[in-house]
C-alpha cells in the first residue's frame, strides 16, 4: 500500500510538470492553431534564467537569503521566459502569419526556433552541466511510511493553482473570451475591433511565463542542468496535450497528469526501458479510441 | 532526344561519379557525402509523399528508416556476416542478394507504416503529428529493448556484405547502389504521383470530404501512399546502416525526422524536384558547416571581442543551419520551390527534357 500511495505521488509531481508545460502548448494551440515547438526549450530557458537568477541574487553581490531569493526568482523567472517566448512570437512566427504563410511552414519554423535555443546555449554555455542551489531548504516528512517532500508538494500544488487560473483565465476574463473567440474564427474576430495581435502576445506571455514556473520548478526539483533538458519533456507534454484534446485547458492538464501516471506506473513494475515504448502504446491507443483526445470537439469539417 | 536528355544526363553524371571515385579522383570522404545527399534525397522525397502530396502532417519518418535499416543488416548479417554463425548464402551472391535485402527492409518498414496509417483513417493534422512522434518513440524504444541485436549498444557487421561485394569486384559498390536506389525512389515517387492513385492522394490533399464523394477510396489510398513512403524510407535505412556499418537506434530519433521534415518544407510542399534540390543544399550545408575553419572564418568578429569563447563546428553548425532556415521562411514563407516542379518555375527548361 506504502508502496502505491509513494508511486502516485511521484506520479503527481512528474504529471505536474507534464502540465503545466503542456498547459502552455494548448493555449497556443487554442488560440493559433499553431504547434509551438519551441516551448519545450522556453521551458529550458526558463530553468537557465532561474539558475543565473539564484546565483546573481543569492551572490556576494546582492546577498539574499535563499528563501529571499526564492520569493524574488519566481515572478522574475516568469516575466523574463515570458520576454523570450515573446520575443520569439514576435521575431518568427508574427511576420510569418502577416504573409499567410501555411500553418506548417510555422510550425517549421517553430522547430528551428527550439533548435537555436539549444544549440546556442551549449555553444554558449558549454556542455558542462550546471548544479543548481538549494533555495528552499529540503524538509522530508515521513507519514507513515510514505516520505513525502516539501518541494514535491509545492510542485504539484502550483500545477493545481496555475490550471485553476488559467482556466478562470479563459473562461471568466474578458481576454479569455478574446481567445476564444480568435480560435473560433479567425477571420470575423478582427472586425469585432478585437486586436488580435495583442491577444496572442498575451497568449504566450500566459504559456511561456509558466513554462519558465515549471523550469524553475524542475530544476529545484531535480537541481542539473543541460542544454536538452527541454527537448523530450517538451515533446511528450505536447504528447500529453493531444492526448487531452489539444485546445483545452482541462485536457491538458488531465493528459500531463495521464502521462505521468503512466510513466510512473511502468517504471515501478517494468524495468525503465520500457518506459517510453509502454507510454506511447498506450497513447497511441487513446488516440486510435478517441481521434481528438480525451476532451477535444471533433472539428466539423465544411463542405 | 528530349525524351531522353534527362535519363541521359544522369546516367553520365552516375558513371562519371562512379569512375570517379573508382580511380580515387574523389576520396572516401566526397563519396560519403554523395551518399549521405543520395540517402536524404531518397528521405527527403518520401516523406514529400505524405507531407506535401497528401498534406498530412507526419513527423516520425525517421522511424521507418529505423526499420529498414534494422531489417536489413539483420538479414546482411545472417546472409554474409559471421556474426550469428556461418553465412547463409555463398559470398557470390552478394551482387543479386544485396538489393534484395534492402527491398526486403524497405517491404517491412512499408508493412509498420499501417501503424500510422490506420489511425490516420479518422485521425487528422495534428493528432496525426502525435501518432507519428509516438510511433517513432515506440520503435525506437522497441529496438532498444531487444537484446539480441543490440539494444541501444547498436548493431553492427555489416560491413561484412560490403566487402564481399569489394572482394568481388573491387570498386565504389555503396555509391554504385545509392546512385541506383536514389534514381529508383525518385523515379517511384513521379510515376506514383502521376498514376491515378496519385491524383487521388492530391485530392486528399485538397479536400478530403469532396474526394470521398468523389468516389476516391481515401482509405485505400491513404494505406498505399504510407506503405509507398515508408518503404522507400526503409530503403534509405537499409543502405545508411551499410554505408556506415553501424547502426544504433538512437541515430534515428526524433532530430533525424526533424531533418526530413525540413528537408521537405524548404524545397516545397509538394515539389519533387524541390525535394531533391533541399536535399542536396541541405547535407552540402551541413557537410560544409562542418568544417572548423569556416565556422572560425564567420565567428571572427566574435571571437575577437571574447577571446575565451572556443565555439565548436558542430554546435555552431546546428545554430546558424536553424537561423538559416528561419530567414529563408521569412523571406520564402512557401519553400524553395512552392508547391511547383522546375519545369514550372523556368519553363524555358522545359524545351530540354521531359520527367516522366
Amino acid at each position: 500500500m506504502d508502496f502505491i500511495i509513494q508511486n502516485v505521488l511521484n506520479a503527481l509531481q512528474w504529471g505536474s510538470f507534464y502540465a503545466l508545460i503542456a498547459l502552455g502548448y494548448t493555449l497556443v494551440y487554442g488560440v493559433l492553431r499553431l504547434i509551438n515547438f519551441a516551448h519545450g526549450d522556453i521551458f529550458m530557458v526558463g530553468a537557465y534564467i532561474s539558475f543565473f537568477l539564484a546565483g546573481f541574487l543569492i551572490g556576494p553581490l546582492v546577498g539574499l537569503s535563499p528563501v529571499m531569493a526564492f520569493i524574488v526568482i519566481v515572478p522574475l523567472t516568469m516575466v523574463l521566459t515570458s520576454l523570450v517566448g515573446v520575443t520569439l512570437e514576435r521575431v518568427a512566427y508574427r511576420p510569418l502569419r502577416r504573409k499567410g504563410a501555411h500553418r506548417l511552414y510555422v510550425v517549421i519554423t517553430a522547430l528551428m526556433c527550439g533548435l537555436i535555443l539549444e544549440y546556442s546555449n551549449l555553444a554558449v554555455l558549454g556542455a558542462s552541466r550546471l548544479k543548481f542551489p538549494e533555495l528552499v531548504e529540503k524538509q522530508i516528512w515521513n507519514i507513515g511510511g510514505i516520505t513525502l517532500t516539501n518541494l514535491k508538494v509545492m510542485v504539484i500544488v502550483a500545477a493545481i493553482l496555475v490550471f485553476l487560473f488559467l482556466q478562470w483565465v479563459v473562461t471568466r476574463t474578458r481576454v479569455g473570451m478574446a481567445m476564444r473567440a480568435i480560435s473560433y474564427d479567425k477571420f470575423a474576430i478582427p472586425l469585432m475591433g478585437i486586436p488580435v495581435d495583442n491577444i496572442i502576445v498575451v497568449t504566450f506571455i500566459l504559456g511561456s511565463g509558466f513554462a519558465g514556473l515549471a523550469g524553475l520548478l524542475f530544476a529545484m526539483s531535480y537541481p542539473v542542468l543541460e542544454p536538452f533538458m527541454g527537448m523530450l519533456i517538451g515533446w511528450k507534454a505536447f504528447i500529453a496535450a493531444v492526448v487531452g484534446g489539444i485546445g483545452d485547458i482541462k485536457g491538458a492538464f488531465v493528459g500531463g497528469f495521464l502521462l505521468g501516471f503512466i510513466e510512473v506506473g511502468v517504471v515501478s513494475v517494468f524495468p525503465s526501458t520500457y518506459r517510453d515504448l509502454f507510454a506511447f502504446t498506450i497513447l497511441l491507443l487513446i488516440l486510435w479510441m478517441k481521434p481528438t483526445g480525451l476532451f477535444g470537439m471533433p472539428q466539423s469539417t465544411k463542405i | 532526344m528530349k525524351k531522353y536528355s534527362l535519363n541521359i544526363l544522369l546516367v553520365v553524371f552516375a558513371i562519371g561519379l562512379l569512375f570517379a571515385a573508382h580511380f580515387r579522383i574523389i576520396d572516401s570522404y566526397i563519396q560519403i557525402v554523395f551518399m549521405t545527399i543520395g540517402i536524404n534525397i531518397m528521405m527527403s522525397t518520401s516523406l514529400n509523399l505524405v507531407n506535401g502530396n497528401m498534406g498530412e502532417f507526419t513527423c516520425g519518418h525517421a522511424a521507418f528508416m529505423c526499420i529498414g535499416a534494422y531489417i536489413s543488416s539483420i538479414l546482411s548479417v545472417f546472409c554474409f556476416g559471421s556474426k550469428f554463425g556461418d553465412p547463409l548464402l555463398p559470398a557470390a551472391s552478394v551482387l543479386i542478394v544485396f538489393p534484395i535485402i534492402v527491398l526486403i527492409g524497405g517491404a517491412v518498414a512499408a508493412v509498420s507504416s499501417l501503424l500510422v496509417s490506420v489511425p490516420s483513417f479518422k485521425t487528422r493534422d495534428d493528432y496525426l503529428a502525435i501518432i507519428s512522434i509516438a510511433v517513432n518513440y515506440m520503435i525506437i524504444s522497441a529496438i532498444e529493448n531487444m537484446d539480441f541485436i543490440g539494444g541501444s549498444r547498436g548493431f553492427q557487421g555489416m560491413k561484412d556484405t560490403v566487402w564481399a561485394m569489394i572482394d568481388i569486384f573491387d570498386g565504389p559498390w555503396m555509391l554504385f547502389w545509392v546512385i541506383n536506389f536514389t534514381i529508383f525512389t525518385v523515379w517511384v515517387i513521379r510515376r506514383f504521383i502521376s498514376s491515378t492513385y496519385g491524383k487521388g492522394v492530391n485530392a486528399i490533399c485538397q479536400d478530403e470530404v469532396a474526394a470521398e464523394i468523389m468516389s476516391v477510396n481515401t482509405n485505400k489510398i491513404k494505406i498505399i501512399n504510407f506503405m509507398v513512403a515508408a518503404g522507400l524510407a526503409g530503403c534509405a535505412g537499409g543502405l545508411y546502416s551499410h554505408i556506415i556499418g553501424y547502426v544504433n537506434p538512437q541515430s534515428f530519433n526524433i532530430l533525424k525526422s526533424t531533418e526530413a521534415l525540413v528537408m521537405v518544407y524548404l524545397g516545397g510542399m509538394g515539389s519533387l524536384s524541390g525535394a531533391v534540390i533541399s536535399a542536396i543544399i541541405f547535407t552540402g550545408l551541413l557537410e560544409v558547416l562542418r568544417s572548423q575553419a569556416i565556422i572560425d572564418g564567420l565567428l571572427s568578429p566574435v571571437t575577437m571581442m571574447f577571446p575565451d569563447w572556443e565555439p565548436s563546428a558542430g554546435v555552431i553548425k546546428w545554430v546558424m543551419i536553424p537561423l538559416l532556415l528561419v530567414i529563408v521562411m521569412q523571406f520564402r514563407p512557401e519553400g524553395i520551390m512552392g508547391n511547383r516542379e522546375l519545369g514550372d518555375v523556368f519553363p524555358k527548361l522545359k524545351k530540354f527534357y521531359r520527367f516522366k
